[in-house]
């Protein structure tokens, strides 16, 4: 009776450690999973499927000016590139932005280090970004140009805008998200002041930053094509935003495809190899980020 | 060779001969030379939004060079607070921490703490890099001498083989090797731990507790180390403080230099264990 409440005594065993052969221990996965397991291939793949969708539904419309084959702008972008006209907007567009974009970068950089150094700082930077990150940076643009005349200056200007206050936003999370113990250990080592900020501080935090960098970047492309939509002519030489409102004007529809078409070449060429090699090479190497 | 004396004392005194006696004599009557490392009648307090909270009141204890000084006591006596206002991260509001006699004021260098949290190796640099990165960062030696030293400590807990490897990459029990191996590498004056093995499995714990007392016999530094477990204290310590909790005061000072893991089960262990088991729980018995 008392069997069922005491389990049964069952002889030892010992066996002997023999090396393993039964299976081999590591194997190579099948060619085709491992072509797949290419990233590249699979966006590949997905940007051949959209641009089959788009010439199937251009051929069904059969309609140039609204909406032109995807071989038609293929065309004009190849026409475009071929006679140099388009390599020259982009390098208009570039410079300008380049130049917002690493002012921007700078000064979020210095916001965010004074906001973490000091109290008083990190009230500037939340009424900062509280009042200015809501304000979309087109509408500072008339402002711009009456300040900074028609030209070069006025576009910084409003670049700087774009960009500064999302990155300053996403650093200071960031900086805000370091573990009390990796600080520690930097202060540990007598780290102080600037030298904290980038030897602890910034490695910490890159994953956030990197992400306020995309983010910037992104909003500095819309609103430098938006601002010169608006009034890049004016400046003497237009940028792709112009290249793509002349076209429109003039109702060259394939003109204005591929000049988006460019838009689109740029971020998808920026992302994937800059911010992504970026990446690679840092928050995903050091197991910060999958 | 200074450490003459010091072995010489842990053959005489048994653990269990020693009086109950207040703890205080002990350090005066131990050495001639002055100690390392003085606490000296700190008070440190705890501050949260509505309130000051005192995490210690008036703690006193002296280390000496190539001591394994433990502080032991329950959750809440603020034995970690305590820890880290030696590394210099709290400031007293009463008494001084003293090092070589120069009262502490920020952290430094020369008090390398290893923390309980897998967190404290920054994930960018390498295994390697992880153990230089104090060496540059102090000015302490060259690129190419702290390379140098830095495999050579690595090599001492048997990481040399991970050395370019990023810490993402290693086991709990590895990450805290490496955390030790880097503390050793500065050759600190006194080595902080913070219950380092506390997140670790038990096995794990218990290897590396072997790990510490052999390291320590190579390289005789002087440990301040943190811990909530009797045995843990017991074996790595060679002298163990306890604590009471709320706010931390001074219980007792017991010397523990004649354990190591191979008394684990003998009675004097047994003994000392239970006299530590009862300085703690009595605290909390006789509240009246």
């Amino acid at each position: 009776m008392s069997n069922a409440l005491n389990p049964p005594v069952r002889p030892e065993y010992e066996r002997p450690f023999e090396p393993f052969t039964a299976v081999p221990v590591e194997r190579t996965l099948p060619l085709a999973t491992r072509i797949w397991g290419q990233g590249w291939l699979r966006k590949s793949v997905i940007l051949a499927v959209l641009a089959l969708l788009w010439e199937l539904a251009a051929r069904w419309q059969d309609n140039d000016l609204l909406l032109p084959t995807f071989t038609a702008t293929a065309a004009a972008l190849a026409d475009g590139v071929a006679t140099g006209e388009l390599a020259a907007r982009v390098r208009i567009s570039l410079s300008v932005l380049l130049q917002g974009y690493a002012a921007g970068v700078l000064i979020a950089f210095a916001l965010t280090t004074l906001a973490v150094s000091t109290r008083l700082g990190r009230d500037l930077l939340d009424t900062l970004t509280a009042m200015f990150n809501p304000l979309p940076a087109i509408a500072l643009l008339p402002l711009a140009l009456l300040w900074f005349g028609l030209g070069r200056g006025s576009l910084v200007f409003v670049l700087i805008h774009s960009v500064l206050w999302p990155l300053a936003l996403n650093t200071y999370a960031g900086f805000q998200g370091v573990p009390e113990t990796l600080r520690m250990a930097g202060r540990n080592y007598g780290l102080r002041g600037l030298r904290y900020v980038l030897q602890i501080l910034v490695p910490a935090a890159l994953p956030a930053i990197l992400s306020g960098l995309k983010i910037g970047w992104a909003f500095a492309w819309r609103t430098l094509i938006a601002a010169e939509l608006v009034f890049g002519a004016s400046s003497g030489q237009g940028g792709l935003g112009w290249y793509i409102f002349q076209n429109r004007n003039e109702l060259y529809t394939d003109r204005v495809f591929a000049g988006l078409a460019t838009v689109v070449l740029i971020g998808l060429a920026v992302e994937s190899l800059g911010f992504a090699t970026l990446e690679r090479l840092t928050v995903r190497r050091w197991g910060q980020q999958r | 060779m200074a450490l003459g004396p010091d072995l010489a004392l842990r053959r005489t005194f048994e653990p269990i001969g020693t009086p109950p006696a207040p703890a205080r004599t002990a350090t005066g009557a131990a050495t001639a030379a002055a100690p390392l490392l003085q606490v000296d009648g700190v008070s440190l307090d705890y501050r949260t939004p509505e309130r000051v909270v005192r995490a210690t009141h008036r703690v006193s204890f002296d280390v000496h060079t190539a001591d394994r000084f433990v502080l032991l006591g329950p959750s809440g006596c603020g034995k970690s607070t305590l820890l880290k206002a030696v590394a210099g991260f709290i400031a007293p509001v009463e008494g001084e921490i003293r090092l070589d006699g120069r009262a502490v004021s920020a952290p430094g260098p020369d008090r390398i703490v290893v923390f309980q949290e897998f967190d404290q190796l920054p994930p960018w640099k390498t295994v390697q890099q992880n153990v230089m990165f104090p060496l540059l960062a102090s000015g302490t030696l060259g690129r190419r001498e702290a390379a140098e030293r830095a495999l050579h400590y690595l090599d001492k807990v048997g990481l040399a083989p991970f050395a370019g490897v990023h810490p993402h990459q290693l086991s709990g029990g590895m990450k805290q090797r490496v955390a030790i191996a880097r503390a050793l590498a500065m050759q600190p004056r006194v080595l902080l731990m913070d219950e380092p093995f506390a997140a670790l499995d038990a096995l794990t714990r218990r290897r590396m507790q072997e790990e510490l007392l052999q390291l320590w016999d190579e390289v005789r530094f002087t440990l301040l180390f943190v811990t909530h477990s009797i045995e843990e204290a017991l074996v790595v310590g060679s002298r163990v403080a306890l604590l009471t909790p709320h706010p931390g005061r001074m219980r007792a000072e017991l010397n523990s230099h004649g354990f190591g893991l191979a008394s684990l089960g003998s009675a004097d262990f047994q003994a000392t264990a239970q006299r530590i088991h009862r300085l703690l729980f009595e605290e909390e018995g006789s509240g009246a």
